[in-house]
């Protein structure tokens, strides 16, 4: 046996957390891969929302038509349920010790939240395309660029929502009910704060004022953008820099958590 | 390499709970030299799990310092967590995970290139008796199949150093003996420095050359199992008589021919603590026989590690297993007539 197995005495951090982060993900991943049915339920979820939500739509919603204001909302939807649950899995892993097994290991610190966070966005990915295909004979229109680069904008929110989500489990300790108390709490009202299912625009003024403040209406209305097609626009500048902000938000706070200890 | 694999100055941490400051370890001092298998003895709660933590830079010291494999916990702890190897108390693989995807994962975690892992995974799935069960997922192995998986993922970097937080709790004797064999093994043939917790006494007696025994967060005793005993308990001698006032009369002589004793009396009983005890006896019966007084029953008793606990500490380690008192089979359950119910139907 010898210590020459070790290859990475040496190595530039920024690759370094590169490849942790995939070692990381691809770790979470893989019970997916093994057994892919067990995520078919979260993938055909959001279609109850679509077949019973949005029947109760008026035919046009701020001018465009119903289903292309409402798929784009139900897409950020499904996004965020899975990535604000992101530290449940992690609570798990808490109790039982593989969580421990990890933070002895030399992976970067940021890495073992990226990398958490970005396995919950792969089955967004399948979600959308699936939603996408079911809607289009609906008559739902399909920009390709503007979906491919605003799931790219939601992956770097659900990075840190997912983070957030970590640090949340990691402040909640071994106590599920705690994580699962403020999880809920927080999700709801965010949710609907961001007009995701409802616009706010006809809502009273303080309603509109608390949406101005929720960082995902910002997202939700830059996806709204980029799924019509409109890439460059205020809108969407918006929407980047809204997830910008949570994630570096996220990622700050989840490493401080970490490093606490 | 350097000369110490460990060393450790002032380690202390303290807790804070309920706004109460509790000193889990306070103040130690720890040397480990290359190649060495250390045990951390000490009842639950002593502070041992809480040092091994802070060694394998899981929690910052609240004082003092420590360099683990050369390198400092706590300013820069990744060069500290590339060398070492951590069997912590849980299990470490994912339950919902397959033991050779996490072994693979495990050695990516370390800098191994995938492919390197898996011939990694491979050698140590068969080492370990795994194969079997390897490519199952982990919910469905046994507890002492996941104990040895566990292992096998703390080694999977192939660590100079290793640390194994209270490894055989919860195992049956069996898989206990088998993960000892293990942990030796690994030592002759690697000649890996291993550093572990128990609180089982036979585990640290059978298994490690050096025994640091931890109370209330401080190190009271530092040797080999051999002179712990040798000098902190001795040889328990019993000596039984028929009557108790030849008890008393054997009390006067033992102490006059056995000088280094030191002697108790139970009623009939006589109690003497000595090193050699074995060589001791004939000469403690031909004196007494002299004296006109006769032993109905001797008995030797090497010394234990609790032995030495005790006498250092006064409380016995034993005492946080399974005492007596515990053992009320009718509480647990709640429904204390079950079982005459059941007689009765």
């Amino acid at each position: 046996m010898s210590t020459t197995m070790v290859t990475n005495t040496i190595t530039n951090p920024i690759t370094g957390t590169v490849t942790d982060t995939a070692t990381v993900f691809s770790r979470e991943l893989r019970p997916v891969l093994r057994n892919p049915f067990s995520v078919i339920f979260t993938i055909v979820q959001p279609l109850f929302f679509l077949a019973l939500f949005a029947p109760l739509l008026p035919d046009t919603v701020g001018g465009e038509p119903a289903l292309q204001w409402f798929v784009p909302g139900i897409i950020v939807m499904s996004c965020l349920f899975g990535t604000s649950t992101t530290g449940a899995n992690l609570l798990l892993e808490m109790q039982s010790g593989s969580h421990e097994r990890m933070l002895v290991s030399p992976l970067s610190r940021p890495a073992l939240i990226v990398g958490r966070a970005l396995k919950e966005t792969a089955p967004m990915f399948a979600q959308t395309a699936f939603i996408v295909a079911v809607t289009i004979p609906f008559g739902f229109h399909l920009h390709l660029a503007g979906a491919v680069v605003g799931l790219l904008l939601l992956a770097v929110f659900c990075v840190g929502l997912g983070a957030m989500s970590y640090a949340l489990a990691l402040a909640s300790k071994s106590q599920d009910w705690m994580f699962w108390a403020i999880q809920q709490t927080l999700l709801f009202p965010l949710l609907l704060l961001a007009g995701m299912l409802l616009p706010i625009d006809g809502g009273p003024g303080w309603l509109r004022f608390l949406a101005r403040l929720n960082p995902l209406s910002y997202i939700v209305d830059a996806e709204r953008a980029m799924f019509s097609g409109s890439v460059v626009s205020s809108t969407v500048g918006a929407g980047v820099l809204a997830a910008a902000a949570v994630a570096a938000l996220g990622l700050f706070v989840g490493t401080r958590m970490i490093r606490r200890a | 390499m350097n000369a110490t694999m460990i060393r450790a100055r002032g380690l202390t941490r303290h807790f804070t709970v309920k706004k109460e400051t509790v000193e889990a370890v306070r103040d130690l001092d720890l040397d480990v030299r290359p190649g060495e298998m250390v045990a951390l003895l000490g009842p639950n709660g002593a502070g041992k799990s809480t040092t091994l933590r802070m060694l394998t830079t899981l929690l910052r010291p609240t004082a003092g310092t420590a360099e683990v494999a050369g390198h400092d916990i706590v300013t820069d702890p990744r060069a500290v967590r590339r060398r070492i190897g951590y069997i912590g108390q849980g299990n470490g693989a994912g339950h919902n995970q397959r033991g050779r995807d996490e072994l693979v994962s495990q050695g990516r975690a370390y800098g191994m290139s995938t492919a390197a892992a898996r011939a990694r995974a491979a050698e140590l799935i068969s080492s370990l008796d795994l194969d079997g069960v390897a490519d199952r997922v982990v919910s469905s192995l046994s507890g002492g199949q996941r104990r040895r998986l566990d292992i096998a993922m703390g080694l999977i970097h192939a660590p100079d150093l290793l640390f194994l937080d209270e490894p055989s709790t919860g195992l049956d004797p069996q898989n206990r003996a088998n993960l000892q064999d293990h942990i030796r093994r690994l030592r002759a043939e690697h000649g890996t420095t291993i550093v572990l917790t128990t609180h089982y006494l036979d585990e640290a007696d059978q298994l490690a050359e050096r025994v640091i025994v931890i109370d209330h967060g401080r190190l009271i005793a530092d040797d080999t199992p051999a002179r712990l005993k040798a000098d902190h308990a001795g040889d328990r001698i019993s000596l039984t008589f028929d009557r108790e006032d030849e008890a008393r009369r054997a009390d006067a002589y033992a102490a006059g021919i056995a000088e280094s004793a030191r002697v108790e009396r139970h009623g009939a009983n006589l109690v003497l603590r000595a090193a050699g005890g074995t060589r001791l006896v004939p000469k403690l019966l031909r004196g007494l026989d002299d004296a006109g007084i006769a032993v109905a029953a001797v008995e030797v008793a090497r010394p234990t590690l609790d032995d030495v606990f005790l006498n250092l500490t006064g409380r016995s380690l034993r005492e946080d297993g399974a005492a007596p008192g515990e053992i009320a089979p009718t509480d647990k359950t709640g429904r204390p007539n079950a079982r005459q119910e059941e007689y009765a139907a």
